[in-house]
């Protein structure tokens, strides 16, 4: 279908001065009085965010505290920006475990990718946005610090109920 | 009880000075939030709010990072100048507030003290006098910043402020022709009904003046350079037009001038317009001072604290009003401004005051005492006028009113 082209009459020459601005002033005035205002009291108010909202990471953990985390290496591969290093290790039980575990949230997309890909369920993406830091290697949380969260995680999309009801 | 003399005269000016000056600053500095407040009324936000009590030390925080921020001079301005303007800026504003009378005499047990701080007998010149001065503040920081965008605001202002000064001084011609008296205080005493004494017009010259006094409103907002006459600024065009190589203090006074300039400018027109200090109906308020020393009416101490309110309450609404149309309309492009000055203004201006004075010779030579009923007349005459002039400003269209934007498909 082909676009349509729709070109506007202005009143270029017959327009009313005066009533244009007597109609301007009034609704200006009606909005002044209008008791409800559009801006949110931010850090008071808080948005109602999304379940699915994709932010923070969050590295679940057993009951132990130890990370789920089993260091089979398939997030830093699947990552499409090599934000995530890890660097596996083997304990005394034959048990791998990841040794070192850092995630750069300033690199970061959040994509999602490396909690669809996780076989253990350990790294999840979390609802939450606040991480103003005030130095660029803040920005490297490792993997004490993404145990630590405490957010809500992510809820993944699930084909049965596409719009999350 | 006569006024005061000698040294209590002196103190008591000093005094007036004083307060007077202190007012004016506060009034500025609230008119600064109280712009932002309905900036953000109108725009549906909630205005500033997070610094004290519903914000109101916004203006605070304002000033200290003000002060506090690094002060940058052009390294080709002209240093003297460059320093002088924002000074020029502020200062003619602050001065006009002198010959304001704000409420009635305060009776003390050594005189009688008009609420005025300097009762020139020119007062009326020296408005005019002082409101020309200024166009040099403008006029020198867009010169001196040795910058293009700095100079073509300056000359706008320059070009815009005195064209505007001649409509501002021609639109109170015809308030004289009604007061016959140029001291601010008889204009107030003008407006004001007497039962002895000499004759007044008991009447707010807005009324009888209907024409002149919506002409002197709209030349003092382009003269006070604020929306929708602030060419000398046209952020879009001209960066920040004059203050554009300002910074620091040295910037953030000339918001301030202009600020104060809107203040005085309320100021004037309720005293020329709206009866000044006077409260209408009750007139228990009527207080005169005659030039010969005799005082007319019964001046307390609550009847001063009560028309000071009455003249706050009424130079808040012009403030009101003035920040109600800058939200609202666009800026006028600079051949529009022009042609509004000079084509539109002056010769209407002319007419009107011939007419004015042709209406008040044949009156006075009918019988007709000076008195409200005398004013209707006048402001019966303006009523017509205005709508005459309406018509011919609009084109004729003020009827039929805006064509509705259709869309044709092509």
């Amino acid at each position: 279908m082909p676009g349509r082209v729709i070109v506007m009459e202005r009143p270029n020459k017959r327009a009313s001065y005066l009533r244009a601005v007597a109609s301007g002033m009034s609704l200006t005035f009606k909005h002044a009085l209008k008791p409800g205002k559009v801006t949110q009291q931010y850090p008071d108010e808080k948005w109602e965010l999304s379940s699915r909202l994709r932010g923070t990471h969050r590295m679940a953990t057993h009951e132990d505290g130890r990370a789920k985390c089993v260091g089979c290496g398939l997030c830093p591969t699947v990552c499409p920006v090599n934000c995530i290093k890890l660097i596996p290790a083997e304990d005394e039980n034959g048990e791998r475990y990841a040794a070192v575990y850092e995630i750069d949230e300033f690199r970061c997309i959040f994509c999602g990718f490396c909690q669809e890909v996780c076989p253990v369920e350990a790294i999840h993406l979390g609802v939450h946005y606040e991480n103003a830091e005030y130095s660029r290697e803040r920005w490297v949380y490792d993997l004490e610090r993404l145990t630590q969260m405490d957010h809500p995680v992510t809820s993944l999309w699930d084909p049965s109920d596409p719009a999350s009801e | 009880m006569s006024p005061v003399t000698g040294a209590a005269f002196v103190l008591a000016t000093l005094l007036k000075a004083v307060i007077g000056f202190t007012l004016l600053l506060v009034a500025v500095v609230l008119s600064t939030y109280v712009e932002r407040k309905v900036a953000g009324f109108i725009q549906d936000r909630s205005g500033p709010n997070r610094v004290g009590p519903i914000g109101l030390f916004q203006v605070l925080a304002d000033g200290a990072k003000t002060l506090l921020k690094e002060e940058v001079a052009p390294a080709h301005a002209n240093r003297g100048f460059f320093y002088l303007a924002p000074a020029l800026a502020l200062i003619p504003a602050t001065v006009l507030f002198a010959v304001i009378p704000f409420a009635a005499p305060l009776p003390t047990q050594w005189g009688l003290v008009e609420i005025i701080v300097a009762d020139a007998p020119i007062g009326f010149l020296y408005v005019l006098g002082i409101a020309s001065l200024g166009v040099y503040g403008v006029v020198m920081a867009g010169w001196s910043s040795n910058s293009k965008y700095s100079f073509l605001g300056g000359l706008r202002g320059s070009a815009q402020m005195i064209s505007y000064e001649i409509a501002l001084g021609m639109s109170l011609v015809p308030v004289l022709l009604l007061s016959g008296n140029v001291t601010l205080p008889e204009l107030v005493s003008m407006q004001q009904p007497y039962a002895d004494g000499p004759a007044t017009w008991g009447i707010w010259f807005l009324i009888p003046l209907l024409v002149s006094g919506l002409l002197f409103f709209v030349s003092s907002l382009a003269e006070t350079n604020r929306l929708p006459f602030d060419l000398p600024e046209a952020e879009g065009e001209l960066v920040g037009g004059y203050h554009t190589e300002y910074s620091s203090m040295k910037f953030g006074v000339f918001p301030l001038g202009e600020y104060a300039h809107l203040v005085t400018t309320a100021c004037l027109v309720t005293v020329f317009f709206l009866g000044g200090w006077d409260i209408p109906i009750w007139t228990g308020d009527n207080i005169r001072v005659l030039a010969d020393g005799t005082v007319i009416g019964d001046p307390t101490w609550w009847k001063t604290v009560l028309t000071g309110g009455a003249f706050g309450v009424k130079m808040a609404a012009i403030i009101l009003i003035f920040m109600w149309i800058r939200w609202t309309l666009p800026r006028f492009r600079y051949d529009q401004l022009m042609n509004l000055g000079w084509k539109v203004f002056l010769p209407l201006l002319m007419v009107y005051i011939i007419l004015t004075a042709g209406l008040v010779f044949v009156l006075d030579d009918a019988g007709l005492a000076t008195g409200p009923a005398y004013g209707l007349i006048l402001g019966g005459a303006n009523l017509v006028l205005l709508i005459v002039l309406m018509f011919a400003v609009d084109r004729g269209l003020l009827i039929r009113g805006a064509s509705t934007a259709r869309g044709r498909e092509v």
